[in-house]
């Protein structure tokens, strides 16, 4: 069992270029179901096998796509996904980096008005481990099995999914939120996914310094938590006022802290790791002990 | 992005916003022929990139045209938590009578934008929103519809603004939160919002920070960009796709992926060490990049020690061992380097660096330790020392 991505999940990409062309074939060989691409002008066309088209709502009327992954570079990668939400595909992956935050702030108006789920952006994508892929995260760090995981990070989520892999703890899903300050899927509602997941055994949360996003996670799963959680939160040496690489990550006066975050889970019940080292230990205490 | 108060307080005036009339000088015979030009009292104030200006001395009112040259020569090259002042804007002095405080920002929770207004202007508006958050009347417009009249005219209510400047500030924060739209702010604001004593209402204070990520579309206001002191090896660093922010520690720091390398700074710190910066060579970096990075981080001269943390997932192992052979190649560091490689060709990478002059090891944690004990080596000499 998984969330959000699985065996049924037919997808198509928009921005079939250098980066988007070499996850395709990625996600192809993972076994996910890769039914179409959009490129404006090569419609009737093939690249990779892959068939193309002019627009996503013609790739959505002859393919029966449920969801796309979108590699557009930033000027049009919010164009993109209104072209998406247009066609008010189910799914919207946006691993694009650098989008202007006042055009997330119109697709985030959107998002509320209308039943598509965006993931991203600035992420590295959703895995179900033997499922589907569809991200750009490598493969090999990650396995099936009862862990559900949500990250704001890109890296680090593959360091901690092969922390958890080498410890035998497979995943159900692990979903890469994206670090940008106005995103799809905060970090509250993909734990709510994972919570409703009868598959997730453990939750499984990686937050960054900045936003509330965790504090409203730890009090969501205090509220109405189904089942144990581990957290961690990277950036707790970094100082107030400084932008550590992700648009998100940024301490400003009281709010943001590591500290606060910590608490939130503390009160919630949430152990919290020290160290990326440490979660597989913790996420094998919640499981006996539940 | 950030606009000084001249610049954000044009951009204001074009929207149709009050501000006073005012000159750019960057001479103290500037500004005094301004003052004459405006017609007195004027305020001088400093224009720098970073706030507090007022309480360091940077602003100063004028009575005559002679003591508003000599605020000007004051203020001018005036050292401002680290900015030097290289120019001051002469304003006509407004006739107060009340002020306000009128803001713009995004919050990130509720993912909108959100009007602020309160009648506790003036400097210590922070002070107000942590300890007395309810005088602060807010409003969260939809993007999609802008702040309608209602929604202005709630806010002048809830905020208490008086009556007979209610229409007029309703106006400016519709006018306002249009700028804010328009121009990709991060966050605009009014601070202090002036009521005259003649009931008109006008702009004291205007500042305006702009999305970098959104100056591709903003080409004039773009032009207004300007590098910061501390900010030239930010910059370097952006130009070359990575990012590097300066700390004050003495544990280099080097890695791919913003969570990543904050969690190595962390484990730095676990450790019992300090970063000396955080840099993010981000994904799929190459030789050229990687060997950028290095340099970058040698040049500080703080650097004890340097850790290297790769989890290859786009960014490959032997990718980065050949830029670190690459600085190696033309000069050998005064610093010892710890690596570690994990992820997408770590093995190749590790093979790469064989022989080289630095430390490997397999976990971050691990490195991390290694890395602090070597920025120490006074410590390092004492056998048996915890790490």
């Amino acid at each position: 069992m998984s969330v959000l991505v699985g065996k049924d999940t037919r997808l198509i990409v928009q921005g079939l270029g250098r980066e988007g062309a070499f996850h395709a074939g990625r996600m192809r060989e993972y076994g996910t179901q890769v039914v179409g691409a959009t490129k404006p002008g090569k419609g009737g066309t093939t690249q990779d096998a892959i068939a193309l088209f002019d627009t996503v709502a013609q790739a959505v009327a002859a393919t029966g796509a449920n969801a796309t992954i979108i590699f557009v570079p930033p000027s049009g990668a919010a164009d993109a996904i209104l072209e998406a939400l247009d066609s008010s595909l189910p799914l919207v992956v946006a691993i694009t980096e650098n989008i202007a935050v006042h055009e997330m702030l119109r697709v985030a108006s959107l998002l509320e008005k209308g039943r598509s789920v965006l993931i991203g952006p600035n992420c590295p994508g959703l895995i179900s481990p033997g499922a589907a892929k569809v991200g750009i995260m490598p493969a090999e760090n990650f396995s099936a099995g009862p862990v559900g995981f949500v990250s704001r990070s890109g890296t680090l989520t593959y360091e901690i999914a092969d922390l958890l892999t080498q410890a035998g703890l497979g995943q159900t899903t692990c979903i890469g939120i994206g670090g940008d300050p106005i995103i799809g899927l905060p970090t509250p509602d993909a734990v709510r996914y994972l919570n409703e997941d009868p598959a997730t055994e453990v939750i499984v949360i990686v937050g960054e310094i900045g936003g509330s996003s965790e504090e409203r996670a730890a009090e969501y799963m205090r509220a109405y938590g189904k089942k144990p959680a581990v957290a961690f939160i990277a950036g707790r040496s970094a100082p107030p006022g400084k932008r550590m690489g992700h648009a998100g990550a940024i301490v400003s006066g009281n709010s943001g802290t590591a500290q606060s975050k910590v608490a939130a889970f503390e009160a919630a019940g949430i152990r919290v790791a020290n160290a990326p080292s440490e979660i597989p230990g913790l996420v094998k205490k919640a499981l006996a002990g539940r | 992005m950030k606009l000084h108060e001249f610049q954000a307080k044009q951009v204001l005036a074009r929207a149709g916003i009050a501000v006073p009339e005012g000159r750019v000088a960057t001479t103290a015979a500037e500004a005094e022929a301004a003052a004459t030009e405006l017609g007195l009292p004027v305020v001088v104030k400093a224009q720098v990139h970073v706030g507090g200006r007022g309480k360091a001395g940077g602003v100063k009112l004028a009575k005559t045209a002679a003591e508003a040259g000599g605020h000007a020569r004051a203020i001018l090259g005036m050292d401002i938590k680290g900015f030097t002042v290289e120019k001051v804007y002469v304003e006509r002095a407004a006739k107060i009578a009340q002020e306000l405080y009128l803001g713009v920002t995004i919050d990130r929770d509720r993912r909108r934008p959100v009007v602020m207004l309160s009648t506790v202007g003036g400097m210590d508006i922070e002070e107000v929103a942590s300890t007395a958050p309810e005088k602060i009347a807010r409003s969260w417009p939809d993007p999609l519809l802008g702040l309608p009249a209602f929604a202005a005219r709630a806010l002048c209510f809830a905020a208490g603004v008086p009556a007979a400047q209610r229409d007029a500030v309703a106006l400016v924060a519709q006018q306002l939160h249009a700028v804010f739209m328009q121009s990709d702010a991060m966050t605009i604001e009014i601070n202090p919002l002036f009521i005259q004593e003649d009931g008109s209402v006008v702009a004291g204070d205007a500042k305006l920070e702009i999305d970098d990520n959104a100056l591709f579309r903003q080409p004039e206001l773009a032009k207004w960009k300007e590098i910061g002191p501390g900010e030239q090896q930010e910059e370097a660093a952006k130009a070359l796709g990575f990012s590097y922010v300066q700390l004050d520690g003495d544990v280099g720091i080097i890695g791919n992926g913003a969570g990543l390398v904050m969690s190595t700074l962390d484990a730095v710190q676990n450790a019992g060490g300090t970063a000396a910066n955080f840099l993010d060579v981000g994904g799929g970096a190459k030789e050229e990049v990687v060997k950028a990075a290095l340099e970058i981080v040698l040049a500080n001269p703080k650097v004890k020690s340097v850790f290297i943390n790769i989890f290859g997932g786009i960014t490959r192992g032997d990718e980065v061992a050949k830029g670190i052979l690459a600085v190696f190649a033309q000069t050998k560091p005064k610093v010892p380097l710890v690596i570690r490689l994990a992820g997408t060709e770590a093995a190749a990478g590790r093979a790469l660096l064989e022989g080289a002059p630095l430390v490997s090891r397999t976990t971050m944690d691990d490195a991390a330790a290694e890395a602090v004990r070597l920025a120490n080596p006074a410590d390092a000499a004492t056998p048996g020392r915890p790490s």
